[in-house]
């Protein structure tokens, strides 16, 4: 489990978080969710320590991670994976290397048990027969897929996505979906992921978390989320047109209407 | 004042975090030895190319500039051989190195910045400073002082060609003139130089490129810097070294 408490962070004396708290639980795909420039990034960031907080806690379990100098931060984030906005894949190393990059640089298994693990993380987010292509040589949803596979690779306890759908196609977003949903039922793992895309507000968001100017204002699920009557939050789930046809019926379909 | 100093503090902690305890050996060893071909190996045909034309050049002016009875020719040869050990294998290839290396480091680590890259290796538990510095240092450190070999040893070899071949010399006068008065000292000298001016390439250029915030634009701007700086930073060392070793 992941605890956020009071978490506070500015850049250049400008508030960015204002007193997030909030928990985050294993086994469940948790959302956080916001407009653009609401925050999402910079929790995200903040609670795997590329940003350093300006005061708060970030918990992993029983571990004080904010608390932690470089070696300490460095044996949890073992336990971490993430999967960029822009994949972030080695440009010179190859789908294969990339995968086996965390094997080689943490654990001392041999060269076939690394080429089998590689070859077991691949297949799992279905990406086959591309083991000596180059990140520029794939797709934007093979990329993420294999960014993913890195991930995966050290069996992590904790998984982070930020935005795994920016830049897809409405269909392949929905296989990211159901295979971060899919990995983190299987492994039971701790998954946060950043989105601003209803698709996965609604597919996968087992726990929702919202974020309005740097402020937590409202947590739910996505049985919740088209229930609730704060306006913020209505306001950024139907933001388009489909979305406020919909809030249009439900209005109309409400008991005493 | 302040943001120099600022600069300068950022500088001594990435070289903290540059030379702390490797993750695993191995790993770096294979990178070392990829950034040997990659930053030294790949830099030896420029290298010959100016090193060639530089001793030309060198073995030319000098004739022009001693034609006079009382000069003995075998003068050019000696000439030509000091100016290449003392400065221009040593400075002038480093100031080239700066361009090509210094640039491509710059780029290459601000690029992998910008694309969240350099991140990606910090949530893995990587020191990527390390990971990603480290190499290049010892690298350069290792084959710079080989491609100056080269130089001196082609530059020598163009004046050669140059001064036989435009009639200023003959091939005697000139061998004889390249042999006398050889102080082995010279070539140390050198040799701890390019050293110097090694580090000062890539740590300088490596640090430019950790530093950059931003997008394409940042990173074109880090790359210029990092040629800038570390071609003032070479001579200023070149100075500083000639009076420490030579005095």
């Amino acid at each position: 489990m992941i605890r956020v408490n009071n978490l506070n962070k500015s850049f250049n004396g400008k508030p960015v978080l204002s007193n997030i708290s909030v928990s985050f639980e294993p086994g469940k795909t948790n959302l956080i969710i916001g407009r653009s420039g609401s925050g999402k990034t910079v929790l995200l960031k903040s609670i795997v320590g590329l940003h350093d907080i300006d005061d708060g806690e970030v918990w992993y379990d029983d571990v004080l991670f904010n608390k932690l100098d470089f070696r300490g931060k460095k044996e949890i984030r073992k336990e971490m994976g993430m999967l960029f906005q822009g994949s972030a894949l080695f440009d010179s190393l190859t789908v294969e290397q990339n995968v086996r990059f965390p094997l080689d640089m943490f654990t001392d298994k041999s060269d076939e048990e690394k080429r089998d693990r590689v070859n077991f993380c691949l297949k799992r987010v279905n990406i086959l027969n591309a083991n000596n292509l180059l990140p520029s040589e794939l797709s934007g949803g093979m990329k993420k897929r294999v960014a993913i596979a890195r991930a995966i690779a050290l069996n992590p306890k904790y998984l982070f996505c930020d935005e795994p759908n920016s830049g897809l196609d409405p269909l392949t977003a929905i296989l990211i979906d159901d295979l971060i949903k899919e990995i983190t039922e299987e492994y039971a793992m701790t998954t946060i992921v950043n989105t601003h895309d209803m698709n996965s507000v609604m597919k996968i968001g087992e726990k929702i978390i919202f974020l309005s100017d740097g402020i937590k204002c409202w947590e739910g699920n996505n049985k919740e989320i088209l229930s609730s009557d704060n306006n913020t939050l209505n306001d950024f789930v139907f933001a388009n047109a489909l979305a406020r046809q919909l809030r249009i019926t439900l209005s109309q379909n409400k008991p005493g209407n | 004042m302040l943001r120099f100093l600022t600069q300068l503090g950022s500088y001594f902690l990435l070289l903290k975090k540059v030379f702390s305890k490797p993750e695993k050996p191995s790993v770096y060893y294979k990178q070392t030895m990829h950034e040997m071909v990659f930053l030294g190996l790949n830099s030896v045909g420029i290298i010959t190319v100016i090193s060639f034309f530089m001793g030309a050049v060198i073995t030319l002016q000098t004739a022009y500039n001693t034609e006079n009875p009382i000069y003995p020719t075998y003068l050019i040869g000696l000439g030509c051989r000091d100016s290449i050990l003392l400065e221009f294998s040593s400075t002038i290839t480093a100031l080239i190195l700066a361009g090509k290396v210094g640039s491509n480091i710059a780029s290459e680590i601000g690029t992998m910045r910008v694309t969240e890259q350099i991140d990606a290796l910090e949530i893995m538990g990587v020191n990527s400073a390390s990971y990603l510095i480290l190499p290049k240092i010892i690298a350069t450190l290792l084959f710079n002082p080989v491609l100056t070999l080269i130089s001196i040893s082609v530059g020598i070899f163009g004046g050669w060609i140059a001064g036989t071949s435009a009639g200023v010399i003959t091939s005697e006068d000139y061998v004889y003139g390249i042999q006398y008065a050889f102080i082995p000292y010279y070539v140390t000298y050198a040799i701890i130089k390019t050293l110097f001016f090694a580090f000062i390439i890539t740590s300088v250029s490596a640090f430019q490129g950790y530093n950059v915030e931003g997008g394409s634009l940042e990173v074109g701007r880090a790359s210029t810097k990092a040629v800038v700086f570390s071609s003032v930073l070479i001579l200023l060392f070149n100075v500083i070294l000639t009076q420490l070793l030579l005095s």
